[in-house]
């Protein structure tokens, strides 16, 4: 009967179509919404992970989240160095610097300097140019989005922006910058630009202060439980110490208690799922009411509770597992087009997809479930009325 | 050991709908013998309880009270899963509205009573497809309902309340619905292969132009059997 449990519903094409297209929209919407979410969050502490090296990270008890840096006196450092421990301590800037193009228009970009000596913290993926080119003078790296994007050479009337290249001269805050290198990084919350340079020359491109020590970064000797180091740094400096996870979820939360992202992204992934519900559930339901007088029969012809609750089961799950399919690969595919972009990405795990399907399984089920009800509930002997 | 003689014996059968002042009696204590081999109408006028009598008979429906015996057994008596598997193995229906399934090739809706009790899918349309040839359909086996006409339609019905060789066929109006020509080679299709010394037909019909193909015709009004006459010699039997 499974056989004709199929047929039934593949030969009404119509609410077979509407039932997969309701399910397939709902869980785009249930896939796609969270996977830009996930994206944007993990774009809040992109910067953490890109710098992978260290195990630590030393910061000003008052540092909120990782664009919050608030800048430390540089003899901090000797003070971590000094922690029973550390196997290595070296600095980072990290602040917003203002970049001017060729056609006098000012980019906020993301400063970041590199300990001079080791260059730790710069970024792993290298498509231009050397790392070790940042000891040039004058020199910084651009990451590859705001090299293409933000950054590009201003067009010519008539013509499209070229990318900044290797060799070309920037201007940060009025001094002189040359581009040695273009690289790859993780897309920033803000979507800025980011420019590497080392420690020294990143404080000269920045404006005046007295502090200009943003992090720490440090690596805990080999056999020290990182907890423990940590627990020094901090009662050793009174700085703030987090391992470089601890420093991700401190960022996280802080963008997710601070801003409406969660809500208003987790609307979107309700409204998908209620309005999955409901036109499937609605749909499901009034393809059952329409075949209800077949079901009557096949009741009075002999066929149990169980057979008909299996029937309709199979029903809901074909459409379920066809418009899931549908759903997830039409979000595979706007995941593989915005993967390399650097505006709009999205996220696509096995966790996303099961939490998806399993959205899905119950919306099927509540179709089949208010279906099996009314089919369950059936007199046979309506066959003859 | 002998089986039982008869196909149907139904004893005071009584069933209510609705309740308090709303309540209609629609058989009224029903006494009647459907005997092996035998074909029966049922006819009356309508809403004399016609229907509701071959439900109460076909198990579909129960009754208030009195008591029907199947082939000698009451099937009320059986548990709910069992008794609607008795059903699909010892009862055909034919309905006045054919009652195909529209997506569905005639084989496949053929093969529905056999699928129901388990019959692999290819051996239960093979089946079906040898069902259809007995009502005269070869080469449309492949055809959706809507590509076949009300005769042929109902001829498809007729073979798969035939399908699984079930010891009783209840028919509601089979050719209400048809033109007299059509009707009458579908009853005597119905006739040829529903009806055998092992095996009883009920009809329920308003058709009098049918009534030819009866063994006997039981009359009913006011949810009571008035007569049963045996058709060819056209006698009352009794008259309750």
């Amino acid at each position: 009967m499974f056989r004709i449990a199929l047929k039934m519903l593949l030969g009404d094409r119509g609410k077979y179509f509407g039932i997969i297209t309701g399910i397939a929209l709902a869980s785009l919407l249930m896939i796609q919404q969270p996977g830009i979410l996930i994206s944007i969050f993990s774009r809040t502490y992109s910067f953490i992970s890109d710098v992978a090296l260290p195990d630590i990270w030393v910061m000003d008890p008052m540092v909120k989240y990782v664009d919050d840096s608030q800048p430390m006196l540089d003899t901090e450092l000797y003070r971590v160095r000094g922690v029973k421990g550390v196997e290595w301590a070296v600095p980072l800037y990290k602040g917003n610097q203002r970049v001017r193009l060729g056609d006098g228009q000012l980019v906020s970009s993301n400063l970041i300097g590199l300990d001079d000596a080791t260059l730790i913290g710069g970024p792993a993926v290298m498509l231009k140019g050397r790392l070790a080119d940042l000891r040039l003078p004058d020199a910084v790296i651009v990451d590859e989005a705001g090299a293409t994007g933000r950054l590009a050479k201003p067009a010519s009337p008539g013509k499209k922006t070229e990318p900044l290249q290797v060799g070309d001269i920037l201007e940060i805050n009025d001094k002189r910058a040359r581009v040695v290198g273009i690289a790859r990084a993780g897309a920033t919350f803000q979507s800025q630009p980011i420019i590497y340079t080392t420690y020294t020359r990143a404080t000269t491109y920045a404006l005046s202060e007295r502090k200009l020590l943003s992090y720490i970064l440090v690596k805990a000797k080999a056999g020290e439980p990182l907890a423990n180091v940590t627990e020094r740094i901090r009662h050793d400096t009174g700085m703030a110490a987090r391992s470089a996870d601890e420093f991700k979820d401190m960022t996280f939360l802080y963008i997710l208690n601070n801003t409406s992202i969660l809500t208003n992204f987790g609307f979107v992934v309700i409204v998908g799922f209620i309005v999955g519900a409901a036109v499937t559930g609605q749909i499901f339901y009034n393809f059952t009411l329409d075949n209800l007088r077949y079901f009557a029969v096949f009741k009075a012809m002999g066929a149990t509770d169980r057979m008909l609750r299996r029937m309709i089961l199979l029903q809901a799950l074909l459409v379920g597992f066809v418009g899931f399919g549908l759903g997830a690969g039409a979000t595979a595919v706007f995941a593989a087009i915005t993967r390399e972009r650097p505006g709009l990405s999205m996220t696509l795990n096995w966790q996303l997809l099961l939490g998806s399907s399993i959205a899905v399984a119950v919306i099927v089920l509540f179709a089949a479930l208010i279906s099996v009800r009314k089919v369950l509930k059936l007199e046979p002997a309506v066959v003859f009325k | 050991m002998n089986g039982p003689t008869s196909a149907v014996q139904c004893t005071g059968i009584v069933k209510r709908y609705g309740s308090g002042e709303a309540e209609v009696l629609a058989l009224r204590g029903i006494d009647l013998e459907v005997r092996m081999g035998e074909l029966l109408m049922l006819v009356g006028p309508s809403g004399c309880g016609k229907t509701t009598l071959i439900s109460v008979i076909a198990g579909i429906l129960d009754q208030d009270d009195g008591e029907c015996l199947l082939f000698g057994q009451d099937i009320t008596r059986l548990p709910a899963t069992e008794r609607t598997r008795y059903r699909g193995q010892a009862i055909g229906f034919v309905f006045q509205s054919f009652n195909l399934i529209p997506t569905l090739t005639a084989a496949e809706n053929v093969a529905i009573p056999l699928l129901i009790n388990g019959v692999p899918f290819e051996s239960a349309v093979a089946e079906a497809r040898a069902r259809l040839r007995d009502v005269q359909l070869e080469g449309r086996e492949d055809a959706l309902p809507t590509q076949l006409s009300g005769g042929q339609q109902q001829r498809v019905a007729i073979a798969r309340a035939i399908v699984h060789r079930p010891r009783l066929v209840v028919c509601d109006e089979p050719t209400s619905a048809l033109d007299g020509e059509t009707g009458h080679k579908v009853m005597q299709v119905l006739k040829d292969v529903a009806v055998g010394s092992d095996r009883a037909l009920v009809i329920v019909t308003h058709d009098a132009r049918i009534y030819e193909f009866a063994d006997r015709i039981a009359r009913m009004e006011d949810g009571r059997i008035v007569s049963v006459e045996q058709a060819e010699r056209g006698t009352t039997e009794n008259a309750p």
